[in-house]
C-alpha cells in the first residue's frame, strides 16, 4: 500500500533474465562525435575480493557537455544515437566494460550555470548487487584532467579520499576504476 | 544557494546498507556515511529511455515462449507516482522474478525445483500518461536460500524504475499480501517496520479479470519534487 516513497531493495544474484534485453555496454555508435574512449569499472567488496553478479549504470552527458534530457534545456548540440546511458553486469573477474564517448563538462549548479562555473569531466554511476539494499551512486573523474582542482563535487570530498572517484588510464588507453563497497580503499558514495 | 530538486527521504524510509540479518550485506555495505552531494545538473537529469523499443507483448511473461507457462495467472498493475501522488508517466518499468516453482530461469540458480520451458521470467513495460502500468505473468513460487538454516524467500517479484532523473533510481521488491513467510525474511524486514508494509501488492478483486486471472495492485512510489524554490 503506498502511503509514502517505497523502500528500495537489493537487486538479487538473478537479475539477469530483464537485464539481458537492454543491457547497454556500447553507448556511442559510429558517428557519435567526440573522443572515443573504453572504461572498465571493477567492484571490489569490502574485503577487496571481486564481485561477480554485480550491474553497474552510468549516465553521462555527450561531448559537448549536453545531457539527452529535458531538463538541461543549454543550446548545446544532441548527438543522434548517444542517449548518455549504459547498462552491464560484471564478469568473473569483477568487472563491467564501457565503450564510450568522453563525456564535456556540465555546469555547477543546475540553473543554467549561472555563476556556477564548470565541474570537471566525469561520469556518473549506480552500483546495485546481492548484499547492497540501496543503490550505490558514485562518480568516475578522468586522472590527469586540470579542471580536477576547480571541481565542486570533488572538494566536498576529503582530499585523502578523492582518488577513489580518479580512473587512471593503463598502458593500452583504458580508463579503469576500481570501485571498492568498503574496506581500505572504501570508495566515495554520494547521497543526491 | 539553490534548493534540491528532488526531496531528500526523511530517515525510517529506505533499509540501512548493512541489515545484519541479511548475512550478504555486511561484506557489501560502506561503512562511511555517504557524502551529501546538493544535486546538479548531473542528478536531476537521467535515463528516460524514450527511444526504447518495447514489443506489445514484453508486459505478458505468460506469451515469451512456445505454450502457457504452469502456475497461478496474475495481473499485477498500478500506478507510478511521486510522493506528491502526481503520476509519473511514461516511466520504464522492468520486473522479474522466479517461476510458480520457485526457480529462475538462470544459470546460478541450483534451487532443485523445475524449470519450466514456457517461462522466462523477465518483462517490461512502460508507465501511460496517468503513470498506469500492468503486467501478466504467474505466481512466483518461495525459494530456499542459503542465508540461514532453513532460510526461504517469500514469493516476490523484482522491480526496477528509472523515473525522471539519475536521482530517481529505484530497484525494490514487491510481495504478496498477508504471506506468512514475510515475518522471516530478513531482506523484507531491513525495511524499518513503518515503511515495510509499502512492499506489499493489494489483492485487487476490481482488477480481477472473470474466469481467467486474479489482480494484485502495486503503486510505487518515487522521490517527489521541492516546491520551486523562492529567491532568499
Amino acid at each position: 500500500m503506498a502511503d509514502g516513497l517505497t523502500p528500495s531493495q537489493t537487486i538479487g544474484p538473478f537479475y539477469w533474465g530483464t537485464v539481458v534485453s537492454t543491457c547497454r555496454a556500447d553507448l556511442a555508435p559510429l558517428g557519435v562525435a567526440g573522443e572515443r574512449i573504453e572504461v572498465v569499472l571493477t567492484l571490489h567488496d569490502v574485503d577487496g575480493k571481486v564481485i561477480p553478479d554485480g550491474l553497474l549504470e552510468i549516465w553521462q552527458a555527450n561531448s559537448h557537455g549536453r545531457y539527452n534530457h529535458p531538463e538541461d534545456r543549454r543550446n548545446l548540440p544532441l548527438d543522434a544515437g548517444f542517449e548518455g546511458f549504459g547498462r552491464a553486469s560484471t564478469d568473473s573477474g569483477g568487472s563491467a566494460h564501457f565503450g564510450t564517448v568522453k563525456p564535456g563538462r556540465v555546469p555547477w549548479p543546475y540553473d543554467g550555470g549561472q555563476g556556477g562555473g564548470l565541474q570537471a569531466a566525469h561520469i556518473n554511476i549506480s552500483v546495485f548487487a546481492r548484499g547492497v539494499l540501496n543503490r550505490l551512486a558514485t562518480r568516475l573523474y578522468f586522472d590527469g584532467d586540470p579542471a580536477l582542482s576547480e571541481d565542486p563535487v570533488l572538494k566536498l570530498v576529503e582530499p585523502e579520499r578523492r582518488g577513489t572517484l580518479l580512473a587512471s588510464r593503463d598502458a593500452k588507453g583504458v580508463w579503469r576504476l576500481p570501485i571498492h563497497l568498503g574496506g581500505v580503499q572504501e570508495t566515495v558514495f554520494f547521497d543526491c | 544557494m539553490t534548493q534540491d530538486l528532488y526531496r531528500r527521504p526523511a530517515s525510517g524510509q529506505h533499509p540501512p546498507n548493512r541489515a545484519d540479518g541479511y548475512k550478504s550485506t555486511v561484506g557489501r555495505s560502506p561503512r562511511k556515511p555517504a557524502i551529501v552531494l546538493p544535486q546538479t545538473l548531473s542528478e536531476i537529469t537521467g535515463p528516460l529511455l524514450a527511444e526504447e523499443r518495447l514489443d506489445a507483448t514484453e508486459n505478458d511473461l505468460t506469451l515469451q515462449r512456445m505454450g502457457q507457462p504452469l502456475g497461478e495467472r496474475i495481473i499485477v498493475h498500478g500506478r507510478v507516482l511521486d510522493e506528491d501522488g502526481k503520476a509519473v508517466p511514461n516511466a520504464l518499468v522492468e520486473i522479474w522474478q522466479c517461476n510458480a516453482a520457485g526457480r529462475y530461469h538462470h544459470s546460478g540458480d541450483q534451487h532443485d525445483a523445475p524449470l519450466d520451458p514456457n517461462f522466462y521470467g523477465g518483462g517490461r513495460t512502460r508507465a501511460d500518461a496517468d503513470g498506469g502500468y500492468k503486467f501478466i505473468t504467474v505466481k512466483p513460487g518461495a525459494y530456499p536460500w542459503g542465508n540461514h538454516k532453513n532460510a526461504w524467500r517469500p514469493a516476490h517479484i523484482h522491480f526496477s524504475l528509472f523515473g525522471p532523473a539519475f536521482a530517481t533510481r529505484l530497484i525494490t521488491q514487491m510481495y504478496f499480501p498477508n504471506d506468512p513467510v514475510l515475518a522471516y525474511d530478513p531482506i523484507y524486514n531491513s525495511v524499518p517496520e513503518g515503511a515495510r508494509h509499502r512492499l506489499q501488492a493489494a489483492f485487487d478483486m476490481e482488477g480481477t479479470q472473470p474466469d481467467w486471472a486474479l489482480a494484485y495492485k502495486f503503486d510505487i512510489v518515487l522521490r517527489g519534487r521541492n516546491a520551486t524554490p523562492l529567491e532568499s
